[in-house]
């Protein structure tokens, strides 16, 4: 239980475990610009995942599953290593699908 | 050699360095902490020096590290893992623990091994610890606000080495680190980068393995510190590489050997141009300096080349006897 967890590591000698305390959201570091994915052209090679800094690119076995918006910082790095050029920084207000494919103009949009 | 779906893969099984933390966008150092963890087959634990790491990735009470991970001071990281192997192999003696191959990594900037814990480091190498120690060197004591250290390369501009109508930059040498720690004779030691990240993999791979201290001397790119763009992090580290500014290469037991040999050697110019801390170079006042730093790196490299021709036998004899 995360709130017992609490009381025991705020005790003079307690010991704090990854998960015991949320994460910090790093996302709002980031100033205007975000990633987003081509899908169609990401090969899977994972050179985004093991540059970026922030543990910010998703995977499930191998497979990329999209950016964690809460902890990307908008480094850019993502962007800049893709062999394919299926990274690209878009404005932040940009819908995305939740894998950080662009959507099609008029989707994603409320009304 | 572990491809990288297969380090992905273990980082899914057993993540143990998470995001949250507050190192700098762009920065290199959770590449090599994850390269460095991945890489390791069986348990960690992880001791760290003072520096950016250590504050970023441990603000009360969160924390980024999903390994046992110590924070003693600056300049004694080694000292701590020496206690923890001396721990660890009085528990295993006594049959309190299951057996299992425990690896101790100390993760430590270029100041707390450079400078600050070269005399902990000196004396756990020469004790014969079995552990590895990891310096990421970004060439400054970042984390205070770009102080000059003995890793700051010749000529390049700090806050305590700065630009002015006097001063040119760091004046002096930056140390060889690398040949100090290979002095102790220890089994394994090499210098490796980010940018070639299968490289690094594979040297961890043989460091962990050796039975006594390892060493790894890993290049990591500072946005703020080098004065060079958050998203070109991955581009300065292969141009360090590729203009041979810093080599990529393994001592075993002593013999030299270089790991990459750039095909297209860029000019150290390229490199340089990407930093704002060289950018006093590029004046015609400037070129003396521009020249010196690189006579520094050709000679680095010449000697290098000198020694891996020497250890060619040596390899070759052990890679018959192991066959």
């Amino acid at each position: 239980m995360a709130s017992e967890r609490q009381d025991a590591f705020m005790r003079p000698g307690g010991v704090v475990l990854p998960g015991d305390v949320a994460r910090p959201r790093t996302g709002g570091w980031r100033t205007g610009v975000k990633p987003a994915v081509q899908l169609e052209k990401c090969v899977d090679c994972l050179l985004c995942w093991i540059h970026c800094p922030d543990m910010a690119v998703q995977h499930k076995q191998g497979v990329f599953q999209g950016f964690d918006y809460d902890l990307c910082k908008g480094c850019e790095v993502c962007a800049e290593v893709c062999p394919t050029g299926a990274i690209q920084m878009v404005a932040e207000a940009t819908q995305l699908d939740p894998r950080g494919a662009i959507l099609p103009e008029g989707e994603g949009r409320d009304g | 050699m572990a491809s990288l779906k297969q380090l992905a893969l273990r980082e899914e099984e057993r993540p143990r360095f998470t995001g949250g933390h507050s190192l700098c966008a762009g920065c290199g150092i959770p590449t090599i902490v994850r390269t460095v963890f991945d890489s390791i087959p069986g348990p960690v634990v992880a001791v760290s020096a003072t520096g950016c790491l250590e504050v970023a990735t441990t603000r009360y009470p969160f924390t980024a590290w999903g390994v046992p991970w110590l924070h003693v001071a600056f300049e004694n990281a080694a000292a701590v893992a020496s206690g923890v192997e001396a721990a660890y192999r009085a528990l295993a003696q006594r049959g309190r623990l299951s057996g299992e191959r425990v690896t101790i990594v100390v993760f430590a900037g270029d100041g707390g091994t450079y400078d600050i814990g070269l005399q902990a480091l000196s004396g756990a190498l020469e004790r014969g610890h079995r552990f590895l120690y990891v310096c990421y060197d970004n060439e400054a004591y970042m984390n205070t606000g770009i102080q000059r250290s003995g890793a700051t390369p010749f000529a390049a501009s700090t806050t305590t080495s700065p630009v002015g109508s006097v001063g040119r930059g760091k004046a002096e040498v930056r140390k060889d680190l690398t040949a100090i720690v290979v002095a102790h004779h220890i089994p394994y030691a090499a210098q490796a980068s980010t940018s070639h990240w299968q490289d690094l993999s594979v040297k961890v791979e043989r460091a962990v393995a050796q039975e006594g201290p390892s060493f790894l001397n890993i290049l990591s790119t500072c946005p703020p510190g080098w004065g060079h763009e958050a998203r070109d992090g991955a581009r300065v580290a292969r141009l360090a590489v590729e203009s041979r500014y810093w080599p990529l290469f393994e001592v075993v037991d002593g013999h030299y050997r270089l790991t990459h040999y750039p095909q297209h050697p860029m000019a150290l110019v390229e490199w340089l141009e990407m930093q704002k801390r060289f950018s006093h170079l590029r004046g015609i006042a400037s070129v003396d300096l521009e020249s010196e730093l690189e006579r520094e790196i050709v000679a680095q490299w010449q000697e290098l080349e000198r020694r891996t021709a020497e250890s060619k036998a040596w390899f070759e004899d052990r890679a018959t006897e192991s066959a």
